[in-house]
């Protein structure tokens, strides 16, 4: 069974959940941005969990059957009669055609049996900062689609909410580095409104708006870091890192988008404005050295 | 051990000395605590990070306390010999920086067992130590764009060589045939946290 690459759209790559245990070799997590979207697009075809789908970045995404196929879309809602967030049988030759995205900006393309490019490093995700995984998606690739694994979850619709248009506020914890930082850094973070930059991408939101300084100017030994750090380089501008974030990074780590919220940050479009909010600390699942401050 | 929050999912770790970061890391690898995903272990970090549905933060910072990592102790693994032609752009430099001149900089560098401390930067690009590595060697002051693969390093007290061609700023001083990382291979990182390594001089040889 394959799937006719027609027209790529502006940017589409090979996603599924990574390569989670192997950050100790220098090889990052990647995998899809916004997770919740991509087990939902699997779900929806009766996909294993960690299969591979498409992740299109700013839609324009056409895609032709070359067998009959099982497609489900999430994520970004694509102009166009195109059914999303629906199971969808396709007849050979018919066509998946995405338009722009009405909110957000990545759309997961589910299809039933999953992507069956070559697996690199055990994970047939693209890695655009470590340059691992299957090559970026272009006009005429041809995609295998592998048997499928379960039956069809017997839904016509999942009734989810469309990533958001306007502000979007998410819950942030002090990192590991909050010291490094003078305290009205921390209340200028809570208390002001960040602009996506369009020199963002799978890596990270660069983020404008108020410089965040701080007070020590030593090196910083590289350390570990995952999705959701907010790292303040000598800008003073943050850097929210997103799927392909590198291993360990060298800038100090102020503030933490708490996990569930990052997948909300992966369809935030440039102009777009995010605004932080200081986590509730939980009774339970959060360590004392998290909730002082 | 300081113990740093890093969001719902991690926590670091921060330890005073690499020393102390190996210790606990051997401590990690041998008894590994149930939910943990991932061990990131850097100069003078340990990042954890775990399956929220397995265990939580809480859970892990009370086991990570009662660990009792023996310190000096080291993770060793398999020891790899890596074929090096010591020509590098900047031997002479670094060697003249160091106070000593090429030859004997190429005699320390192959004289020493060095050990994998931690990865980072690239996939499979290994930050080396050796406890009778007497040298601090300050990074290029402009780093080059452009690194070719296999290059053999040196940066501050570490030894690294470069998995692909990159940009970078450690000082060149060889360069080596054996492919570090290999996609064909698993794993693909030649070069892992307890991999010892000896560099031998091969001459002009590729």
């Amino acid at each position: 069974m394959t799937l006719r690459v027609v027209e790529p759209g502006p940017f589409t790559t090979v996603q599924d959940a990574g390569r989670p245990g192997q950050a100790a070799m220098g090889i990052g997590r990647s995998g899809a941005c916004d997770r919740r979207s991509y087990a939902l697009a699997n779900r929806l075809v009766g996909n294993d969990p960690g299969a591979a789908v498409l992740e299109a970045t700013f839609g324009g995404l056409v895609l032709r059957a070359e067998s009959v196929l099982v497609v489900a879309t999430t994520g970004s809602r694509c102009t166009g009669p195109w059914p999303h967030n629906a199971p969808t049988f396709l007849r050979v030759g018919e066509e998946v055609r995405l338009g722009r995205p009405v909110t957000g900006v990545r759309t997961y393309v589910a299809v039933r049996g999953g992507l069956a490019v070559e697996p690199v490093a055990g994970s047939r995700s693209t890695d655009v900062l470590a340059g691992l995984g299957p090559a970026v998606i272009s006009a005429g690739d041809v995609l295998a689609v592998g048997p499928a694994a379960g039956p069809m979850p017997g839904v016509d619709l999942a009734p989810v909410a469309e990533p958001a248009a306007g502000d979007v506020v998410v819950a942030v914890s002090p990192g590991p580095r909050a010291d490094w930082f003078p305290g009205e850094a921390w209340s200028v973070l809570l208390s002001s409104a960040y602009v996506v930059t369009d020199n963002s991408n799978r890596i990270g939101l660069r983020l404008d708006g108020p410089s965040l300084e701080r007070r020590r100017d030593d090196e910083l030994p590289s350390e570990g870091l995952v999705r959701g750090a907010v790292q303040i380089p000598p800008s003073g501008r943050p850097v929210l890192f997103l799927a392909d974030h590198p291993v360990t990074g060298g800038y100090p780590v102020l503030a933490y988008v708490d996990d569930d919220d990052v997948d909300r940050c992966a369809q935030l479009r440039p102009a777009q404005r995010l605004r932080f909010r200081r986590t509730l600390p939980r009774r339970d699942g959060q360590p004392a050295s998290q909730v002082r401050r | 051990m300081r113990v740093l929050p890093s969001g719902t999912t991690a926590l670091l770790l921060e330890f005073d000395n690499l020393d102390q970061v190996l210790a606990l890391y051997a401590a990690l690898t041998e008894d590994r605590p149930d939910g943990v995903v991932d061990v990131v272990p850097a100069a003078r970090t340990v990042l954890l990070v775990i399956d929220p549905a397995v265990t939580s933060l809480v859970a892990l910072e009370t086991t990570v306390r009662r660990m009792s990592p023996r310190p000096g102790v080291r993770r060793t693994g398999e020891l790899v010999e890596v074929p090096v032609t010591y020509d590098g752009q900047d031997l002479s430099a670094a060697a003249e920086l160091l106070g000593c001149d090429g030859e004997e900089l190429v005699r320390r560098h192959t004289a020493q067992e060095w050990t994998v401390a931690f990865c980072g930067f690239a996939p499979g690009f290994g930050y080396l130590t050796s406890p009778d590595w007497p040298y601090e060697v300050p990074r290029r002051s402009t780093p080059r764009t452009r690194v070719p693969p296999g290059s053999v390093a040196l940066a501050g007290e570490f030894s690294g060589v470069y998995p692909r061609e990159s940009p970078g700023g450690w000082q060149l001083i060889g360069r080596t045939s054996m492919a570090v990382f290999d996609l064909s291979r698993e794993p693909a990182a030649l070069l892992r946290p307890g991999t010892r390594v000896r560099f031998v001089d091969v001459g002009l040889r590729p």
